[in-house]
This record gives structure tokens, C-alpha cells and sequence, in this order.
């Protein structure tokens, strides 16, 4: 680190990893502090100086963790397409070591989601799973991720875990959209689904909007705050093997 | 392309194992689900066509790891890679032969084994066309999964991992022809669905598996 770095000119320079070390370390702190400020208010605002909804009651309260794992459930696939795509056309290593960072965080994040929705859906449906469109899509969205994890801790090589990983990343997309619309389709066949799948953000009234905006945030912070430390550490693994690889050359 | 299409079916064929396997293991199927929900045939007759599609993809799946493992460890997948002809048309070739020697047969034999569920009457045809519809994206997709997983050592339930949430969409479009048909519903927009997504993997697909098998083969 001895060398000084001189400033960059475009968005890309940060691919290299010593650039993107440096940069990360030095958002490191002011994520995590705005993380926990946006989270602390959020969920404390949200849990206790909101209004239990009339019919509801105080189960609606889950809602602030329960979108925003959703929303970050989904935008993380998303993310790991385009950094998979980056890979594939820049060759850009951070980005291949982001994409395999971020996995394990959208899969969590999806049990989250199914996790706090079987928890609501108890005493609101009465049941804790029903085999609606929504619900099964974050099933198999689930599955993808576990797909995709398996197969990087399968292959050995680690550019090549990365290559088959990100075509697996570009092709599942596909499939997971295609799922998704296949299981409205599905599912009309069989009972009703628009009364279990309430589009709650569309009719949450304001007393509830911007606690619930805050905990998105917070949620999105969060998961930045994580992709860093995550690839962070991914760089370091690297770095240590190829030390490692050194060593036994010589 | 024929040349390798009738290679690989001499292969499939006089090799043993891989032919027969797949036929065997979806009468197993068949065999042991009125076991595990009772033998009331008005049951069974309700969920005839959503066990036929669902036996014969598990069937599909139990062949997929050999469509590409034996040319790689012998090495013919490299001298395929070198050959004159593009690597997407062998991926293509592959899975048109993994489909003649595993979707055609358990397509033919779906009917008989739907007398064995109390299939109604009116789904036979319905059921056979939609696995003949369906079975080729079965197989391509199927392809690609091994593409994938053709370097690893015990790629088989890595496989099964990848492919089966790939699968979804050609299952749930396929199955509901099935049940539409033994219920005398209609059935045009499954079975276009059914039809699109084969044709778009077909079209597709292969491009993919040959990207993934280029880089298993570096």
C-alpha cells in the first residue's frame, strides 16, 4: 500500500482490487453507522409509536421486516446478475467475488421473508404456508440460491466456479422470471389467490409509510454494509492463497 | 450431427443401464404412489396426470449426469470440442439424443402406466402430447445442468439441485395440459405456453450448455 493512488477517472477503476479495498475501507464506518441510526429509528418507531391496525392488530408491525428482507430477497439476485454479467464482459475479479458474496445474504434474506410471512399468515390466514403464487415464488427463489451457492462450493478452481456460477446466474434469471409468471397462471386453477395476495404496500396508510421507507432503508444499508465486509473478506481469501501459491514456489 | 446423434444412441442402447433405467424407474414411480396414498381409485384418478408428468421428470432427471460424463472422462468431449462442427450443435445432438432415448419412450409409455392411476378417459391424448410437447425441454435443460456439472467429481445431486427449480415452469405448464385434459377443460393457452418454452429452450439453451462446457473443458 506504499504506492499512492492516483485519483480515478472513471467508475471501473474501482474494479481493481487495491482500489476497491481502500474505497470500501474507508465506507466501511459511515455505512455502518448510518445503517444502525436508519435501522434503530425505524424498527423503534415502528414497533412502538405506531397505531395497532384495526383489524390486524399489532401483527401488522411485522410488515417492517418483512418487505424489506423481501424487496432485498429479490434486488439481491438482481445484483448478482449484473455483477455476474460484469464478469463475463469486463473480467472484473471484485465483481465475480461479489456476486459469490452477496449468495448467501439473498438466501438468508428469502427465509426471512418466509419466515416473518408464515409468522403473520398464522393468525391472519389461519395457516403458516399456502401454496399461494407469492409465496411459492420465494420458495423456489430459495432454491435458486441454494443452486447456486452449491455449485460454487462445488468447483474447485475458483475462475472457473466463477465462469459456470455467473452462466448459471444469467440462465436461472430467465427461469426464476418465467417461474414467477408461471405461477400466477398456476395457481388460478386452483382457488383464489388476489385475497391472499393483498398488495400491502400499495394500501398501507401513512402513519405506517414512513417508518416503513425508514426500515427499507436501513435494510438496504444494511445489506451494503454486509456485500462490503463480505467481499472484503473474499479479496483477503484470495490474496491469501495466491501468498500461499507463492510460498510453495519458491 | 447424425454421425454423433447415431453414436451416441448406438452408445445409449448397446452401453445398457442408461436406456432401460429411466423406463424401469418410472413404473417403480407409478408402482409405488397408490402405496403411499391409498387405493381408492377416485383419488387416484385426480392426481393420475400430475403423477405421470411428475414420474416422468424424476425419470428424466436419474440420466441427465450420463449424457456428458462418459465422452468427459474417456475424452471425447475434447475431441468434440475440436471438431469441425460447433460446439452448440453438439450440446443440441446430446440432448436430442438423451431425449429419443429417455422423453420419447416414457412418453409412449406414460398411457399404459395411466391405466395403472385410473387416468379418465379423456386424458390419454392430452397426456401423451403434452409429454411429447414437454419432454424436449426436459432433456435440453437437462443438458445444460450437465454441462455445468461435468467436471466435478460427484456432480450427480448438484445436479439434481440446479436443474429441478429450472424445471418449474415446463412442469407446471405440462402437468395443468395433463389435468385440463383428463377434466375436460380447455387447454389452448397451457399447451401454447407448454410448446413456447420448449421451443425457446431448444433455440437457446444450447448456446448456454456449449459456453459452460468450454469452460469445464479449459
Amino acid at each position: 500500500m506504499s504506492e499512492r493512488l492516483t485519483r480515478p477517472t472513471s467508475l471501473w477503476e474501482y474494479a481493481n482490487p487495491r482500489r476497491f479495498m481502500a474505497l470500501s475501507g474507508f465506507l466501511l464506518p459511515w455505512v455502518a453507522i448510518g445503517t444502525a441510526a436508519t435501522l434503530l429509528i425505524g424498527l423503534v418507531w415502528g414497533f412502538f409509536f405506531t397505531p395497532d391496525d384495526y383489524r390486524q392488530g399489532s401483527t401488522v408491525k411485522i410488515i417492517y421486516v418483512h418487505v424489506p428482507s423481501a424487496m432485498i430477497a429479490i434486488n439481491c439476485w438482481l445484483m448478482m446478475l449484473i455483477t455476474s454479467l460484469v464478469w463475463l464482459i469486463r473480467r472484473h475479479h471484485v465483481s465475480a467475488l461479489a456476486a459469490k458474496a452477496a449468495a448467501p445474504i439473498g438466501a438468508t434474506m428469502t427465509v426471512i421473508a418466509l419466515l416473518t410471512g408464515a409468522i403473520w399468515g398464522q393468525p391472519m390466514w389461519g395457516t403458516w404456508w399456502a401454496w399461494d403464487p407469492r409465496l411459492t415464488s420465494f420458495l423456489i427463489l430459495f432454491l435458486f440460491y441454494l443452486g447456486y451457492m452449491a455449485l460454487w462450493a462445488a468447483v474447485e478452481n475458483p475462475d472457473t466456479a466463477a465462469e459456470l456460477t455467473s452462466v448459471l446466474c444469467i440462465v436461472g434469471s430467465v427461469f426464476a422470471v418465467l417461474s414467477r409468471y408461471a405461477l400466477v397462471f398456476w395457481n388460478q386453477g386452483l382457488h383464489q389467490g388476489a385475497s391472499l395476495s393483498l398488495d400491502k404496500e400499495e394500501n398501507v396508510s401513512d402513519v405506517f409509510y414512513w417508518p416503513l421507507l425508514l426500515c427499507i432503508a436501513g435494510f438496504v444499508g444494511f445489506f451494503i454494509l454486509l456485500i462490503l465486509i463480505r467481499t472484503r473478506t473474499e479479496v483477503r481469501a484470495r490474496r491469501l492463497q495466491a501468498l500461499i501459491a507463492r510460498e510453495r514456489m519458491a | 450431427m447424425i454421425a454423433l446423434l447415431k453414436r451416441d444412441l448406438a452408445l445409449a442402447v448397446r452401453a445398457g443401464g442408461g436406456f432401460g433405467l429411466a423406463l424401469a424407474f418410472f413404473l417403480i414411480v407409478v408402482t409405488l404412489t397408490p402405496f403411499a396414498v391409498g387405493p381408492n381409485s377416485a383419488t387416484l384418478s385426480v392426481i393420475a396426470a400430475g403423477i405421470l408428468w411428475l414420474g416422468a421428470l424424476l425419470s428424466c432427471l436419474l440420466s441427465l449426469d450420463r449424457i456428458l460424463a462418459l465422452d468427459f472422462e474417456d475424452g471425447s468431449l475434447e475431441l468434440l470440442a475440436t471438431a469441425p462442427i460447433p460446439l452448440e450443435g453438439v450440446a443440441a445432438t446430446k440432448a436430442v439424443a438423451h431425449w429419443l432415448t429417455t422423453g420419447l419412450p416414457l412418453t409412449l409409455v406414460a398411457p399404459a402406466l395411466g391405466v395403472l392411476l385410473n387416468l379418465p378417459e379423456g386424458g390419454y391424448l392430452w397426456l401423451t402430447l403434452s409429454l411429447a410437447i414437454g419432454t424436449p425441454a426436459l432433456s435440453v435443460i437437462g443438458t445444460f445442468g450437465a454441462a455445468l456439472t461435468v467436471g466435478l467429481k460427484r456432480g450427480g445431486l448438484l445436479l439434481s439441485l440446479i436443474v429441478l427449480p429450472l424445471y418449474v415452469p415446463t412442469l407446471i405448464f405440462g402437468a395443468e395440459v395433463a389435468r385440463r385434459g383428463a377434466e375436460g377443460m380447455s387447454l389452448d393457452t397451457p399447451l401454447a405456453i407448454l410448446a413456447g418454452i420448449t421451443l425457446a429452450t431448444i433455440a437457446l439453451l444450447p448456446f448456454a450448455s456449449a459456453a459452460a462446457i468450454r469452460i469445464n473443458l479449459r
